[in-house]
């Protein structure tokens, strides 16, 4: 059923509270839309990384879904597994109802180390939902930089100095490598935008095969951010075409949520400490802005208008 | 409170869903959200955004759940018609 | 009962298909492949109505039946030497999870220098995984085991994954007329049960968190203490299998060991080999004896104890090394073992047969010699030395 209004959501939480996610941490408001769109008939699949430590503290445990965690890099696998256990079982009648299987993974365990095992899975078709919560750095283990670490953030490992501007490479289009496995459905989310995202998780439960989601999970300590500005900082990001909201249906990019009126970058960057170094460098600022132009230009987003 | 060999799971799993609720994480917060009903429309937006949860539906009115906000103002920043203030514990 | 002419490979293979596994996955590394070519042919004309997962890499082999065997289904992987050291991060969660897992190595050496031949260096490598590990000597044994472990994996007393060592090339590739027993008194031996800690949305629970300063420990013994206790429940599926087949294989197999004035303890399939030299060597009036372990986790040091504690030396045949150590892993067991239970025999370690290095008749009568020289002398001179390598 198409989410039209907030109400449309379901009241039933599986997802806390307690757990031990930062305030204001975007993981928690994506772990929390897409168990109450994904409901009842849902396992999670988790891999390594600040959602995982953070919600399986024992004895404390912020779910109400089945879940397992095995490693970092291989959560598409142990999906691909729990989805053929379920396959297999409701061939030989041992029990009745194939459920959801959902990856939960961040972009470490996604982009980098867990990219094999994605490729396997989306490959093999295996009927799972692969989402990315992209917080654009190894956040969990201190902030060090991952290959979705946008161009120009401070990290712990590509941090700005005399000979660099932070980091020195732009983000892997995610959704562009699920698309190039020939899945049906992929798309872009982020936490300001619940609704558009909410559908997606929806529409993508119900494609067959493997889907893939990529959702921009703003991080406070991370990103170096006001703990109240996580949503508007995600807002921003799509506002200023550097996050851009699309799907892809069956190989057919078609943009979800449209900017007629497109803010400049400096916008966004100002409201982060990772950027800082760079806002007086008008010339690392136009880098970027060149960025957003090339990703307004794709997705049909307007011109800037301050 | 550690637990003894025998009263652990086998495999260390953990049976109770949502036991994180025995941790009342409210004792993080510096600031506290204070919602004025009088301005409330019920629109939900904080509800839907709040991380942990800890904003609720009671009798009808969206209601902050202090036992578990840790006072991140998503829900203040975000509150299309200001009716929440963000008001530092103990005042 | 059929007697059907299969290799270790396909025995393997084809006990699986009776077993009625659910979900299959694995990855080729020569010398497995032909057991997972087999699996896969099953998968697709019917015989065996089972999900095979063709997984990217060993890790995901390993990981996607993990993830198989904690919804509840019965699952089945194999691998070898490189293979089984990509999954070795898998292979600690899977025994700590106290998932069954049932997986079949095909013994090989590890790299560097490259070598796709026999020896036991790659599960040597997995030995403090927490896994039950079975060596087989014969295509037969491995059918049989194979049976056994899902048995003993999925018993509620154990609850722990199984691996099943059968030596690449030699076993693996070697046909030999196996006889098999009918599905149904395979089924009816080791029943399909889903246990009750499982991945199901009826009961939502959460498998992997995190185990802080102050809990992992207890998780750790938890688990240790189940592969020990295992050993009470291993015994009792080998008399079980022994009297519904007729054939059983204990926890190894002595041989012509009671007056023996040098035992050589071996793994695997050398062990035939070792045999054929004892009775030659008897012929010529000299005591030896043999001794094929078959368990080598839960290490059963009592029962080995009790086997060797009356010779005069024994000589351990590690096809392994532990560089560094003064001995191969075998000897390094044996030796604690037999000290720490207060027997004093002298215990001496050969390693032999590395990369594939073939262990012919001459080569254990070498080591049998030096055997008896220990025994004669009282003493041990060299406590590590080496058989067929040319120095």
């Amino acid at each position: 059923m198409p989410y039209k209004t907030l109400k449309d959501l379901s009241l039933k939480e599986y997802f806390g509270p307690g757990h031990r996610l930062c305030q204001g941490c975007g993981a928690g408001i994506i772990a929390r839309l897409v168990t109450k769109v994904a409901g009842d008939n849902t396992i999670i699949v988790n891999a390594t990384g600040c959602v995982e430590v953070a919600t399986t503290f024992y004895p404390d445990t912020a779910w109400g879904l089945p879940y397992i965690h095995v490693a970092f890099e291989n959560s598409a696998a142990v999906a691909s597994g729990v989805r053929a256990a379920y396959n297999a079982m409701v061939r030989k009648g041992i029990v009745d109802k194939n459920p959801n299987v959902i990856v939960l993974a961040g972009d470490g365990g996604t982009a980098d180390i867990g990219l094999q095992s994605l490729s396997g899975a989306l490959e093999r078709g295996d009927h799972i939902l692969y989402i990315c919560y992209d917080n654009e750095a190894y956040m969990n283990t201190g902030i060090q930089r991952s290959s979705a670490t946008p161009y120009g953030a401070w990290t712990t490992t590509s941090p700005p100095g005399k000979l660099s501007p932070g980091q020195k490479t732009g983000k892997k289009d995610l959704v562009g490598i699920a698309v190039a496995h020939g899945v049906k459905y992929a798309a872009t989310a982020t936490v300001a935008y619940l609704l558009d995202a909410a559908n997606k998780i929806e529409k993508a439960l119900n494609t067959p095969g493997a889907t893939f989601m990529h959702f921009l999970s703003p991080c406070t300590p991370g990103w170096r951010i006001d703990t109240a500005n996580s949503i508007k900082v995600s807002r921003l990001a799509v506002q200023t075409a550097l996050w851009p909201l699309y799907e892809v249906v069956d190989g057919q990019y078609i943009t979800t949520v449209k900017v007629p009126k497109r803010l400049p970058v400096i916008e966004y960057l100002k409201l982060q400490g990772r950027f800082r170094h760079l806002i007086n460098k008008p010339e690392e600022v136009a880098k970027i802005q060149a960025y957003a132009d090339k990703l307004a230009e794709k997705f049909g987003y307007g011109p800037i208008s301050t | 409170m550690p637990k003894k060999v025998s009263e652990m799971e086998e495999g260390f799993v953990m049976t109770t869903p949502r036991s994180s609720m025995q941790t009342k994480t409210g004792s993080w917060r510096t600031f506290k959200p204070v919602i004025d009903y009088s301005k409330c429309i019920s629109c939900a937006i904080c509800w839907s955004y709040c991380p942990e949860p800890a904003i609720f539906l009671k009798d009808g009115k969206y209601t902050v759940d202090y036992e578990y906000c840790k006072g991140c103002g998503i829900c203040a920043a975000e509150c299309p018609v200001k009716a929440i203030t963000m008001v530092r514990e103990g005042e | 009962m059929k007697t059907i002419l299969l290799s270790g490979n396909t025995a393997l293979s084809y006990a699986v298909k009776q077993l009625d596994v659910d979900v299959v996955s694995a990855y080729p590394i020569t010398p497995q492949t032909t057991m997972v070519e087999k699996l896969s042919e099953y998968v697709a004309n019917g015989e065996l109505n089972a999900e095979f997962i063709p997984v990217e890499s060993e890790h995901s082999a390993l990981s996607s039946v993990l993830g198989a065997s904690a919804a509840g289904a019965r699952v089945f992987t194999s691998t070898s030497s490189q293979g089984l050291l990509l999954m070795h991060e898998i292979m600690f969660i899977t025994a700590a999870l106290r998932l069954p897992v049932v997986m079949g190595v095909a013994d090989r050496a590890i790299s560097a220098p490259i070598n796709i031949w026999n020896d036991h260096s790659d599960i040597m490598a997995q030995r403090d995984s927490g896994w039950i590990c079975f060596f087989a000597e014969s295509a037969q044994e491995s059918y049989d085991r194979t049976i056994q472990a899902y048995r003993i994996a999925e018993d509620d007393n154990v609850h722990l994954p199984v691996n099943l060592n059968f030596d690449g090339f030699i076993l693996t590739h070697t046909y030999e007329p196996v006889t098999t027993l009918d599905d149904d008194v395979v089924l009816k031996y080791a029943p399909k049960k889903r246990r009750r800690l499982v991945l199901d949305p009826s009961m939502p629970m959460t498998f992997g968190g995190l185990g802080s300063p102050e809990y992992y420990f207890e998780a750790k013994y938890q688990a240790i203490k189940a592969l020990e206790n295992s050993l009470k429940t291993i015994i009792e599926a080998d008399k079980e299998y022994e009297r519904i087949s007729g054939r059983g294989y204990g926890l190894y197999k002595a041989y012509m060991t009671e007056d023996a004035e040098t035992i050589l303890v071996s793994l695997g399939s050398v062990g035939g080999s070792i045999r054929e030299v004892v009775r030659r060597m008897r012929r010529e009036g000299l005591k030896v004896g043999a001794l094929s372990l078959k368990l080598f986790r839960p290490f059963p040091a009592k029962e080995l104890v009790e086997a060797l504690s009356k010779t005069n030396s024994v000589v351990v045949l590690d096809k392994a090394s532990s560089p560094g150590a003064i001995g191969g892993p075998l000897f390094l067991e044996i030796q604690a073992s037999l000290k720490s239970f207060g027997a004093n025999v002298p215990v001496i370690d050969i390693i032999a047969g590395l990369g594939g290095r073939e262990i012919g008749p001459d080569d254990i009568r070498i080591m049998f010699n030096k055997g008896l020289k220990v025994a004669a002398e009282k003493k041990v001179e060299k406590i590590l030395d080496y058989v067929g390598v040319y120095l």
